[in-house]
């Protein structure tokens, strides 16, 4: 059994219950060793460290971080450049970051100093959603602390590095977690993604250089900076950097969140960590958040890392799984799941606005017993136009429908053929007629 | 924030409800410090606008828990961005309530995770004890019931938030206590959520 590795986590165990890990226990177990090591580097070796620890982004996409920060303009640029930390976790099954934060506040913030200084950031904003607010609260008393023992402010510990740090508390829509979305939510706009190019590394926040990165992926920074890359390299047991808390809900006996090596088998973290299935045995999971396809059974061995999770056509998106049970009917799970995005759509593109909620209701209608027979055929065309948007949102919602309705297809035939089909074959009038469910 | 700030901030345009914009209409303008100070946060940024939601946010506040139209114009005056621009900000954004809302938001995930952990009965239940559906506000403006995603606590759904409590693996019969709880002290606000994990 692969053993957990307290690297993010390891302050979590210092907490008296009820409180977060604040500055005294922080400083006392290493805490901002990380910062200070940065500090006697120049921003060139920073990043170079960062580079060298071949990190991803945990937030989901899993882009190598030294990689995004490189398009960070530096010593020719003398304008604004700002820092972003992205608090916007509504992936449903992901709930890291909530525990990040709640837990151990510091660590993000040195993490954000590090970056601060390896990008010469001088301003920085933690966005936080506002059902967090509880952690965003505990973020401000961080950053209080900080500012007070000269970790924030102007000439930061005499090394003439300034950087000012504040919490912005959103209002809401899940779209704000797409960075452009966020940077136009932060700037007192609707939360539209933005056309890349320009990517935000040139023209992010108020038009100018911005690094949007997840709390996971600056909780990472200090060890790095700390311990050096080859040892972050070595943490992972399949060829990808580092630990990553994993999470697991649904059908588990004891659901919950664990940091693990990059590489844990998926079949321990639900087994050996969530206490094995719940009810009956496993049908499938999503591995990483809502927007990953579904992994059957027989690839329960495939060990959770970025790589190999994809070769395996899906995704670890944010290492959350999800797992489903034979007694779970999968076409109201999958109407389920298309309810999120039919209602968190930003209503931008047209595919994503008229396509997402249609293909909701069919599914909804299929898993209620009035579907009809055309309805599959209609599925397997939206599923293929609602790719032709703007950002990765509806992909996101096409992973879990296309796996589901190649992997179920059984489920929603079976459904459909028990239901009586109505005599008009044309499924746009059909599902024209069903109400507008409620939630909506 | 320091203590004059936040009695600045503690100020309600009225003592009990506001239901409608006529009403809001009514009420005597924005307290000057109030505006000043909503004012003064945006000089913080290099442009205004970055201002803009926490400025709707205290006027909503202000307005217990909604923002009528002249909270929408105020916004728009404080901040110096047009009223159309600020009613799109009002109306894209979940948190943001262009009707009147109760004393208490309940927010109660569907997402998949409580949906796999019984959400659908917990909500049927929470519906016939307040006797009303999604969308809707108890007749003495105590409650109002809206649907949420995913709150982030998926390994203890299903759940849900109660102005600012997040109350974990809910069963019908926890919803029962809560609400009989809630119902029994004046405020139905009880202590801040507690520290995850």
């Amino acid at each position: 059994m692969t053993a957990e590795v307290k690297v993010l986590t390891k302050n979590f165990d210092l907490r008296t219950p009820g409180e977060p890990v604040f500055l005294e226990k922080y400083e006392a177990n290493g805490g901002y060793e990380g910062f200070r090591k940065a500090l006697k580097m120049t921003p060139a070796e920073v990043q170079q460290a960062v580079k060298d620890s071949a990190l991803r982004g945990r937030g989901g996409a899993g882009f190598p971080t030294g990689m995004k920060w490189s398009f960070v303009p530096m010593d020719d640029f003398k304008g604004q450049k700002y820092l972003v930390c992205n608090c916007d976790e509504m992936e449903p099954g992901t709930f890291k970051d909530r525990a990040l934060i709640q837990n151990d506040p510091h660590q993000l913030i040195e993490g954000m100093l590090i970056a601060a200084f390896g990008m010469q950031m001088t301003k920085g904003f933690i966005f936080v959603r506002l059902e967090y607010r509880f952690g965003s609260s505990i973020l401000d008393k961080a950053i209080a602390e900080a500012e007070a023992k000269g970790y924030i402010g102007k000439n930061i510990l005499g090394s003439g590095f300034d950087f000012h740090l504040e919490t912005h508390l959103s209002a809401g829509r899940y779209i704000c977690g797409e960075e452009t979305a966020l940077l136009n939510a932060l700037e007192g706009k609707r939360a539209n993604p933005r056309s890349k190019p320009p990517f935000p590394q040139i023209r992010g926040f108020l038009g100018q250089p911005t690094i949007v990165n997840n709390v996971e992926t600056f909780s990472n920074l200090p060890h790095i900076l700390a311990n050096g890359a080859e040892w972050f390299k070595s943490l992972g047991l399949t060829g990808n950097a580092g630990t990553k808390i994993m999470g697991a809900s649904g059908r588990l006996k004891t659901p919950g969140l664990w940091e693990l090596p990059l590489g844990t088998p998926i079949r321990e973290i639900m087994e050996e960590y969530g206490g094995g299935p719940s009810r009956s045995p496993w049908k499938c999971i999503i591995p990483g958040g809502l927007s990953t396809p579904f992994m059957m059974p027989e690839q329960f061995d495939t060990p959770m890392d970025y790589d190999t999770v994809g070769k395996e056509g899906s995704r670890m998106g944010t290492a959350g799984i999800i797992a489903f049970d034979e007694d779970d009917c999968m076409v109201a799970a999958t109407a389920n799941i298309m309810k999120f995005y039919a209602r968190e759509t930003c209503g931008f593109c047209t595919p994503c606005r008229e396509g997402i909620p249609w293909i909701y209701q069919i599914v909804t209608a299929i898993a209620e017993g009035k579907g009809v027979p055309s309805d599959m055929q209609v599925l397997d065309e939206m599923s293929k136009h609602i790719l032709h948007t703007f950002c990765a949102f509806a992909p996101g919602a096409q992973g879990p429908l296309l796996s589901a309705i190649t992997k179920f297809r059984h489920e929603f035939d079976a459904k459909i053929a028990a239901a009586n089909p109505t005599a008009s074959s044309d499924p746009v009038v059909t599902h024209a007629t069903h109400p507008e469910p409620a939630g909506v | 924030m320091g203590s004059t700030d936040t009695q600045v901030l503690a100020k309600r345009a009225s003592e009990s409800l506001i239901t409608s914009n006529e009403e809001a209409d009514r009420l005597p303008s924005l307290p000057e410090d109030l505006r000043e100070h909503l004012s003064e946060h945006c000089t913080h940024y290099a442009n205004r606008r970055v201002g803009l939601i926490w400025v709707m946010q205290q006027l909503q506040a202000y307005y217990g828990g909604w923002l009528p139209n002249r909270g929408i114009s105020e916004a728009s005056e404080i901040v110096g961005v047009a009223r159309p621009e600020v009613e799109g900000v009002a109306t894209f954004f979940n948190w943001f309530f262009r009707q009147p809302v109760g004393r208490n938001v309940i927010v109660m995930c569907d997402s998949i995770s409580c949906y796999l952990g019984g959400c659908e009965k917990n909500l049927e239940r929470l519906e016939q004890k307040l006797g009303i559906t999604l969308g809707e506000t108890t007749p003495d403006g105590e409650y109002t019931l809206l649907p949420i995603v995913c709150l982030g606590n998926c390994d203890k759904a299903p759940c849900m938030m109660v102005g600012d409590d997040l109350h974990s693996n809910l069963t019908p019969e926890m919803l029962d206590q809560i609400f009989e709880k809630s119902q029994a002290s004046a405020s139905g606000n009880t202590t801040a959520s507690e520290v995850n994990k």
